[in-house]
């Protein structure tokens, strides 16, 4: 099986609302795939799906060579899931939840559950009603990461960690991907991102609307550059967003035309030059702010 | 105090269809009574013989409270004695509703951090809740035009819910959540109401200590006194003082009993139908127990109206022509297993909304996750909810035939009276089977089946009174169990009501397999 997972041309509506609108997603069997995209974009709409707890209009959805709708039990067995949101029943301690989740899912591993609420800093014994949204998240991380499973599907798992936590988040899903698990891992932390996912699919309006690896998407990006030039220059060809100040210019350049641009300066004579170098944070500020308007 | 004014404003606009709602219910309640006591005893000489041979008799006073006259008024002040139980219920749910549930729900944090006084949350609440019962009181006096007496009624049923909205304020002080605040408000009130029904069925001084029972020795249109009132509203004023003092000595989302560590592991959460124990035994508990406690209470209080009789035989034969060939006793449980029933659905209710309440709070989706498939998650709930109502209804048929029999040394009583008591429990079920439906179906509408049993609780209490044609009757599922002990049982209707209920909830299930989950 190459793929964990396969969507495409998903759709789902909630009453007016296209929530999914012809959707793909591609997931191969031991990578760590970055779901990017603005809120309300559908990121939670797909999980849902894919954990057939939704049923989609239209398109076809595959997880783990089955049918996520038809075989959702059997699939269950073999991931885990941590919502966004995780709300825990207030009567329950965390260690009871813990185990329920891990015996529903088929077991899970004691030595590593005892060694994960060690690293988490997580008391089980509390319950339910008395831990923070931090906690609660970390009750729920635990029960995943402990069960033997092959996918993980995580939806914004570290709202709510401290900075502290989120590091131990990150070292534990280096070790699942070293073991060979598939995780899918939605997120808003570029850095958290840029760490541990091996490729990325950036949604917006329930479509995807960029997916490739780090290094493809880095290609996508703009770099910014100023100079000050011999002989004014007043057009640019091939660039965005030019700002002339008499011999001094600013823009942005998509970097496979940098090499074009930079000749065209040189013949005008350049007096000094910066370049910023692209940044992920501008592609994805690109995209999220492509949502608000 | 600041922001009192825009805290009751919020109050009033969460709450602009319930609070009208159930204030003009109640409110008309004892006019309906009147009416209908007019119409059916219209003759001096026939209230008279009620109100001394049915009205005034020990287990009826027990259960209404006592009867101090035999005008129209009179009789339907004692009557709306089961009015003045559902006002004080009604304001403890408000005032938690607008309190701890607040609080709970982090909501309460939101308004704190605004410019807004200590005590002005629990206040508006308790100025909403006690707003309300006046207004109630005022619309009862109009509905059973102005006099002193039906102030006075209109007064006494206020000041009912206005104890049990302190009693309320002062449990949202205590515990940390809003389900146990409820529990310990409604516990207190569950004691005031046996407290009331043992003094007023053993005629003892016992009931002074009900608040309850103040507001019915008011005595309205017999006699008019209006110091008992004074009674409650000191309570009242002690109460308010007390949940304002504590609400200021603990901090917001705290409460002031501590909260438990629990286990730091489990063995025994195996799958989903121990997790539906572990969530609905508490329900299974305290329903079974409250009716346990409710029939040994009721059924020592039966016997208070054989002895009635005894020494009249023209009464009792009287009693054996009204009834049927039913003897009184008989009669007076059958009512009572009446009300059970509604309660038995109620908890019914309560249950089945469980999975609706867990799929809301995104509480489901993490176990449907995991290899749990749909159809057992939902069929744990739908067990309790289904075998629940079973199990309170065999418990208060146990405790009215231990206690009964008892009294008159005959413990055949004890399955006499859990056969009448299950008799009850298929249209109980039809209410769980409506929720079910409900929840697979259309899950949005859950809250519906209380509506739907309000209103069978309407067409039972005030239906006959109303005169109300068959047909509409024959809507509730109650009007098809038979009155038992005494009357006679067939089968079919019992059958047929088993049948829908079962229906019902495999509609529900199959709609649940088939819907999105978490809309």
């Amino acid at each position: 099986m190459e793929n964990a997972i396969l969507v495409s041309g998903l759709h789902k509506t909630f009453g007016r609302t296209h929530a999914l609108n012809g959707l793909d997603l591609t997931v191969r069997t031991g990578e760590v795939h970055g779901f990017l995209g603005p809120n309300g974009s559908g990121k939670s709409t797909t999980i849902r799906v894919l954990l057939g707890l939704l049923r989609a209009d239209s398109g076809s959805a595959r997880l783990l060579g089955g049918d996520p709708w038809k075989d959702a039990t059997a699939l269950h067995r073999r991931l885990a899931y941590v919502p966004g949101d995780v709300t825990l029943w207030p009567n329950l301690s965390g260690g009871e939840v813990i185990d329920l989740l891990g015996r529903l899912r088929g077991g899970l591993n004691p030595k590593r559950r005892a060694e994960l609420l060690e690293r988490f800093d997580l008391d089980p014994r509390k319950k339910g009603r008395a831990y923070s949204k931090g906690n609660r998240q970390k009750v729920a991380l635990v029960a995943a990461l402990a069960s033997d499973v092959e996918l993980l599907i995580l939806d914004e798992p570290t709202s709510g960690l401290d900075p502290l936590m989120e590091e131990v988040f990150r070292e534990c899903v280096a070790e699942e991907k070293t073991s060979g698990r598939t995780v899918l891992l939605s997120s808003h932390i570029l850095a958290e991102v840029e760490q541990l996912c091996d490729r990325v699919s950036i949604i917006r309006n329930g479509q995807t609307v960029e997916s490739g690896t780090l290094t493809d998407l880095r290609h996508l990006t703009r770099t910014s550059i100023s100079a000050d030039l011999a002989t004014p220059l007043t057009t640019i060809p091939g660039v965005h967003d030019l700002v002339v100040d008499g011999t001094r210019v600013r823009f942005e350049v998509d970097t496979d035309r940098l090499d074009d641009t930079l000749k065209h300066l040189t013949a005008a004579g350049v007096r000094s030059l910066t370049s910023q170098p692209p940044t992920l944070e501008e592609l994805f500020m690109r995209h999220y702010q492509g949502a608000a308007r | 105090m600041t922001g009192l004014r825009h805290l009751i404003r919020l109050i009033l606009r969460r709450d602009r269809v319930l609070l009208p709602l159930w204030v003009l219910i109640l409110a008309a309640l004892p006019a309906v009574y009147a009416a209908s006591f007019a119409e059916l005893t219209p003759t001096e000489e026939a209230r008279e013989l009620y109100a001394r041979t049915t009205a005034g008799i020990p287990s009826i006073e027990a259960m209404l409270g006592p009867v101090y006259g035999h005008s129209v008024e009179a009789l339907a002040t004692q009557r709306a004695g089961l009015t003045l139980l559902i006002v004080a219920l009604i304001n403890v749910l408000v005032v938690i509703r607008h309190t701890r549930t607040e609080e709970d729900a982090g909501r309460r944090e939101l308004v704190a951090a605004t410019v807004v006084g200590r005590h002005a949350p629990l206040a508006a609440a308790l100025v909403v809740a006690v707003g309300a019962d006046l207004v109630m009181g005022l619309l009862t006096a109009a509905f059973m035009g102005f006099s002193g007496g039906s102030l006075l009624l209109g007064l006494s049923l206020a000041f009912a819910g206005i104890v049990f909205a302190a009693v309320g304020a002062v449990a949202a002080q205590l515990t940390e959540n809003a389900g146990p605040a409820r529990g310990l408000a409604l516990a207190v009130l569950g004691v005031a109401y046996l407290v009331r029904a043992a003094g007023d069925a053993t005629g003892s001084n016992l009931s002074w200590a009900s608040p309850l029972a103040w507001s019915q020795y008011t005595k309205p249109f017999a006699g008019d006194d209006w110091r008992p009132l004074l009674a409650s509203f000191g309570l009242t004023a002690v109460l308010a003082g007390l949940a304002g003092w504590l609400s200021v000595r603990r901090d917001v989302g705290g409460g002031l009993l501590p909260t438990r560590l629990g286990p730091a592991g489990s063995t025994s959460l195996t799958g989903p139908f121990a997790l539906a124990w572990r969530l609905q035994r508490g329900l299974l508990i305290g329903w079974s127990v409250g009716f346990l406690v409710f029939g040994l209470a009721f059924g020592g209080a039966v016997s208070g109206a054989t002895e009635a009789f005894t020494g009249n035989p023209e009464l009792a034969e009287l009693f054996a022509r009204l009834g049927g060939g039913v003897s009184l006793t008989d009669t007076f449980i059958a009512t009572l297993l009446g009300i059970a029933a509604i309660a038995a659905a109620a908890y019914g209710i309560q249950a089945a909304s469980r999975m609706r309440a867990e799929e809301a709070a995104m509480r489901a989706e993490p176990v449907l996750a995991t290899g749990t498939a749909r159809a057992p998650w939902a069929l744990g709930h739908v067990v309790f909810a289904v075998v629940g109502p079973i199990v309170a209804l065999f418990m208060i048929g146990a405790g009215l035939g231990l206690t009964y029999g008892a009294d008159v040394g005959d413990l055949g009583q004890v399955p006499r009276l859990i056969g009448a008591a299950l008799a009850q429990a298929p249209a109980a079920a039809t209410l769980t089977g409506l929720t079910v439906a409900l929840f697979g179906l259309l899950p949005r509408l859950s809250g519906v089946a209380w509506g739907i049993l309000a209103i069978c609780l309407l067409l039972g209490q005030v239906g006959a009174l109303l005169q109300l044609s068959q047909v509409v009757l024959d809507l509730s599922p109650f009007t098809h169990t038979p009155r038992v002990p005494g009357g006679e049982v067939s089968a079919l209707p019992l059958a047929v009501l088993a049948l829908v209920a079962g229906a019902l909830t495999a509609a529900g299930l199959w709609g649940f397999r088939r819907r999105d989950v978490g809309v």
